[in-house]
């Protein structure tokens, strides 16, 4: 009885440390979300023809872009010509960290946290727009795709590249198709319409509006989808699959038989051990 | 206290059942016979018994999941619980996966611990042939459970890789159409074979059903018959052991089956249970519906085998693409990597007991193990060995590698290509030098316990193990120990 008195005692106990890690765990997938903006960096369209925010845009670019761009964009050893980069590939770029590259001019731009403000990308963005004709930023609607669709879409056109799963794949000669996980819709809209890198182009001939949304839709679903069977293991296939069960269970099961077999040894090692000849030649057994 | 009453109340019903059982079976002797016989032990000796148990749970949940699928490749629209695939047209045998991972009661671990389990089952069985290789456990009389080892290593492989075929996603699609070119590269009976197999040109409407039968019913039968003869044969010849006080050529020093061996063959049941359930319930494996349906059109990244293929597609990548002819057949890249190499890798796993014994000359029978570092030679060539697969095990990984490392995969191919020129030999010349400085180190002279082991060491430096040889070894005619009847 007076263990019985001790579990209840424990009742609220547990019920407060389940509270607390569901309140942590809440307050964590709460972090989460806020930190996604839905869109993802979309900025002011309106102020993108403001001649002041293209001043303002072309003093950013004549400190931080002109050594590989060139005066005006047009070029150099260490970087492209982007007079018709246009906003969205300015947007993309920008917002996703690859500009400015840190790197040779033949190194593939990583995707890393951006270098600029909302207000200077913005500002960046309108200029390299007045450069010349480029794609515009597109408009998102992603209750206009099809998720269905989209997934189709995807396994058809993007998996060979980025893997059926978003976790990204390699390319030849160290370049790589990266992972899938933080792209905002805005961005893997603006990816599949200026193709960025090795990257083809999925253009307007290709691809409906509609569809694009599709896909669009279907990547950001694939972003949030939980994994229904545990760990993950980074959705990258029979690879780490393998190694856990060589490492992890196979290399623990070893190792506790290992232990079991050897527990034995200390205790009865001693000549007390049945020693005993099961030769049936010499008769033994009963 | 209510234990103890309800054993000695229980103990004279068992008995009356016992004797009720023997009178009619007269099973009693032979059980006793069994129940007594001894056991040797190393933990090592438990290993073929993780990759048994393995095998007992891959069962197990198949015939679960056999309930539940359905293995045809009619085309129908899912509806199913899983929201991105709704509407989208597939085979039966997708949408039942699928439906087994979504909407059967306790499916998608089922799914999981099979798969778990059959990656754990293969890894346990190559360790367990590992102990056998370099402890010598498959020399005379063993010869013929080695062979049967083999066979069902083989043959385990082979059903691991019609299993995660079955599935009709585009991953195992993809493994389908490699085997289906590999099958075609074979020069004679090659496209027969390839019809054979997948009922016509990939992907042939037949190709599931048959690797449905032949994964449920044809493969695992085989496998089960070997098993019982492989077991069969360790309780006839008598299970090897390792040297020391008191163990010779001509008896089994350890433990009786009951109740020791059998405690801890219990526990290495709950043991790999246990640890298949944890993983299954863990961490997840072949994530289909990620995957999609398969469309013969397309192919995704980092599509790779499971392991126990992996150092096949890991040839397929290394080897450069030649194509030669010969004999007036035109041998297709695929041939070499992936016809010949596993066709050489495993005549010569099943050959190697007669090999050894034809380099060694030594055919005597041997009951009692090596131990690694006194067969340096062959400790090396194994070493070696596992090196050699070991980097084509990776090459197949390069992709991912190159991904998760950011490196280029052709400096990949360029390192691996070189390792598996390189690694094995400096790997077998490591195990080597090992081998002979960790038994030049336990001469006797070398430490005062060998006096104690072995009272008839000689001082020239032979082990206790051939020092106590010649004792018993001509008194006795070999086939006498070899037949011994089971006690
Ligand atoms: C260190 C040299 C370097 C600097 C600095 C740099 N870039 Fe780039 N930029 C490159 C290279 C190289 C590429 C081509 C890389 C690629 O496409 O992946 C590129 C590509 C671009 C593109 C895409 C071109 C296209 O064809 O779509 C845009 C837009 C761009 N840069 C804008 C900028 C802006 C804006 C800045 C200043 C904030 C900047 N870059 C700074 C080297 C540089
Ligand atoms: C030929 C291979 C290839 C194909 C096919 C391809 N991509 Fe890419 N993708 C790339 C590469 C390479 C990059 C990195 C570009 C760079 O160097 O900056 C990339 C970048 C991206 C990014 C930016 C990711 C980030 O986090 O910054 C997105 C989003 C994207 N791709 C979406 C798609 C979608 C959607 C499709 C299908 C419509 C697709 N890609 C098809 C190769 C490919
Ligand atoms: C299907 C998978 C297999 C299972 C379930 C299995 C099971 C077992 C078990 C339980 C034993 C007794 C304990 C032990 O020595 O570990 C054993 C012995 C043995 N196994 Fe296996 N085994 C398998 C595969 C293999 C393979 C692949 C080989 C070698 C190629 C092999 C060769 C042998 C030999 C030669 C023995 C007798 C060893 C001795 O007496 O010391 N087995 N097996």
């Amino acid at each position: 009885m007076g263990s019985r008195a001790r579990h209840l005692r424990l009742v609220p106990v547990v019920a407060a440390a389940s509270v607390a890690l569901a309140a942590l765990l809440g307050a964590r997938a709460g972090a989460v979300e806020e930190e996604h903006d839905p869109l993802g960096y979309v900025v002011d369209r309106a102020a993108l023809d403001d001649p002041a925010t293209v001043a303002e845009g072309a003093e950013l670019f004549r400190i931080g872009c002109v050594s590989c761009h060139g005066p005006g964009g047009v070029g150099s050893p260490r970087g492209p010509a982007i007079t018709d980069a246009g906003a969205a590939s300015a947007h993309f770029y920008l917002t996703s960290g690859r500009m400015p590259h840190a790197g040779a001019p033949d190194e593939q731009a990583r995707r890393k946290p951006p270098a600029y403000t909302h207000e200077e990308i913005e500002d960046l963005v309108a200029y390299v727009a007045s450069l010349g004709e480029g794609p515009e930023i597109p408009d998102v609607h992603l209750e206009e795709g099809d998720l269905q669709e989209g997934g189709d879409l995807f396994r058809g056109n993007c998996a060979a590249c980025h893997s059926a799963t978003g976790a990204g794949g390699a390319l030849s000669y160290g370049q790589h198709a990266p992972s899938l996980d933080v792209a905002t819709p805005v961005q893997i809209y603006e990816a599949m319409i200026i193709g960025p890198g090795q990257m083809p182009v999925f253009s307007p001939e290709a691809f409906s509006e509609e569809e694009l949304n599709s896909i669009v839709r279907y990547v950001e679903t694939l972003q949030g989808l939980g994994d229904p069977g545990g760990f993950s293991l980074g959705r990258i296939g029979p690879i780490p699959e393998g190694f856990v069960a060589l490492v992890i269970g196979t290399g623990g099961m070893m190792l506790t038989v290992f232990l079991i077999g050897r527990r034995r040894h200390g205790e009865a090692e001693p000549p007390s051990e049945p020693v005993r000849p099961a030769d049936a030649s010499t008769g033994a057994g009963r | 206290m209510t234990a103890a009453g309800a054993l000695t109340k229980a103990t004279p019903l068992s008995r009356r059942t016992a004797r009720w059982l023997d009178a009619r079976l007269g099973a009693a002797s032979f059980v006793r016979k069994a129940l007594d016989k001894v056991f040797p032990d190393h933990w090592s000796f438990l290993l073929g018994e993780l990759a048994l148990w393995s095998f007992v749970i891959l069962i197990a949940t198949g015939v679960y999941l056999t309930f539940f699928f359905d293995a045809s490749v009619e085309e129908i629209v899912y509806q199913g619980s899983y929201v991105p695939l709704q509407g989208v047209e597939m085979s039966r045998a997708y949408a039942s996966a699928l439906d087994l991972s979504f909407d059967v009661r306790a499916g998608l671990v089922m799914r999981q611990v099979h798969h778990w389990a059959a990656n754990v089952y293969l890894a346990t069985t190559v360790v367990h042939l590992m102990r056998i290789f370099f402890t010598g456990a498959f020399r005379r009389p063993r010869e013929l459970n080695w062979l049967l080892g083999v066979g069902m290593l083989i043959l385990s492989i082979v059903n691991g890789f019609v299993g995660y075929s079955l599935l009709d996603d585009q991953l195992s699609g993809t493994g389908l159409r490699i085997a289906y070119n590999i099958a075609i590269s074979i020069p004679v009976g090659g496209t027969w074979l390839a019809s054979l197999f997948f009922g016509g040109e990939f992907p042939g409407p037949d190709l599931i059903e048959r690797l449905y039968v032949i994964h449920i019913l044809l493969l695992p039968a085989v496998i089960i018959a070997l098993l019982g003869a492989h077991l069969a044969l360790v309780a006839r010849q008598r299970h090897t052991q390792f040297s020391g006080p008191g163990r010779t050529e001509r008896n089994v020093v350890g433990e009786r089956v009951w109740p020791t061996f059998a405690a801890k063959g219990t526990a290495a049941f709950f043991l790999t249970a246990a640890m298949l359930c944890a993983l299954g319930g863990l961490a997840q494996i072949n994530p289909i519906w990620l995957y999609g349906p398969f469309r013969p059109a397309e192919v995704s990244a980092a599509s790779q085998p499971d392991w126990y293929m992996g150092w096949l597609d890991g040839a397929l990548r290394l080897w450069p693409s030649w194509e030669i002819r010969a004999f007036g057949f035109e041998l297709p890249t695929p041939f070499y990597p992936s016809v010949l190499l596993p066709g050489v890798t495993f005549a010569l796993l099943a050959l190697w007991p007669f090999l050894e014994a034809r380099i060694t000359k030594d055919r005597r029978e041997h009951h009692l193990l090596d131990r690694p570092r006194d067969r340096p030679l062959r400790t090396a060539l194994g070493v070696a060995t596992l090196a050699f697969y070991t980097v084509l095990f990776f090459g197949g990984a390069s992709d991912v590698l190159a991904v998760t490392f950011q490196t280029s995969v052709n400096a990949l191919f360029r390192a691996f290509r070189t390792a598996l020129l390189v690694l094995p030999p400096v790997a077998g010349f490591v195990a080597y030098r090992l081998c002979r400085e960790l038994a030049r180190r336990d001469r006797p002279g070398a430490t005062d316990e060998a006096p104690a082991v072995a009272p008839a060491a000689p001082e020239d430096g032979a082990s206790h193990r051939r020092a106590i040889e010649p004792e018993d070894e001509p008194e006795r005619d070999p086939a006498s120990t070899a037949g011994v009847p089971r006690g």
